[in-house]
């Protein structure tokens, strides 16, 4: 069966390197986030507004964005390819299948795009 | 191909190890985690987007339904962390064999538990 075709970087190896590299820089986005909040109990507006105007917040934001994106993309397919199958859903599977990712591709693509509004915007 | 031929993994009839578990709840979480996005990002806009907004936020946050729904989608991320920096460490060649991988798989389901106990605690009563 043919499934590489969606894959994001059409090569197994690729895919897992991507994902791992991903993870890593989403996680320490998540705790530096968490941190933040934790040690600014009673934060403002112009604090919180100040941290994700400033430059290295917004390349870090955008780098966790992107890393979103490429991450779902080969998680949602892992998840695609491995259950709307022929043998679980039967015939129309490859046709469900690749209407689900190319949802799952547009829902992606208007986050980072969101994503890229609201850290240009502020 | 012989549509009749048998078929030796029911999934349903066959009683699973942890690690299978802990790897379902891994997909399952996943999943939640893509639609969550859609709510962190909502929130981050409309915190960063004035002053009247970061108060809408803050009220959102006292409310109990609000508050579950938060949440639900940290408690998604924090076991899908947790189950990630387990792969992680397997990538790194520890805890590969059965023995080990049952192990790490216990360990990391009782870490994600506490968290999603802290988690509550930071939302509910902090």
């Amino acid at each position: 069966m043919v499934t590489s075709i969606t894959s994001l970087g059409r090569s197994g190896l690729s895919d897992w390197l991507l994902q791992r590299v991903s993870a890593c820089i989403m996680t320490l986005y998540v705790l530096f986030i968490v941190g933040y909040l934790m040690l600014n109990p009673g934060l403002q507006f112009a604090d919180w507004q100040a941290l994700h105007g400033s430059l290295p917040m917004r390349m870090f934001s955008l780098m966790t964005v992107l890393s979103l994106a490429a991450h779902s993309w080969i998680g949602m397919w892992c998840v695609f390819t491995d259950y709307v199958t022929v043998r679980l859903i039967g015939p129309k599977a490859t046709a469900v299948r690749i209407f689900f990712q190319l949802m799952m591709i547009a829902v992606t693509l208007l986050y980072t795009i969101w994503a890229i509004d609201i850290l240009w915007g502020i | 191909m012989d549509k009749k031929r048998p078929m030796n993994l029911d999934l349903g009839t066959i009683k699973l190890p942890i690690t299978s578990y802990v790897s379902i709840l891994h997909r399952v979480s996943g999943v939640a985690n893509f639609f969550a996005v859609a709510i962190f990002l909502w929130i981050l806009d409309t915190s960063l987007a004035s002053e009247q907004g970061f108060a809408e936020i803050n009220t959102l946050f006292d409310n109990f339904f609000a508050q579950m729904i938060i949440w639900a989608c940290l408690s998604a991320l924090a076991y899908h962390m947790v189950m990630g920096t387990r792969h992680l460490v397997m990538d790194a060649g520890y805890g590969e064999t059965f023995e080990s991988g049952r192990l790490t798989a216990t360990i990391a389901a009782v870490v994600a538990a506490v968290l999603i106990g802290l988690i509550g605690g930071w939302i509910f009563i902090w």
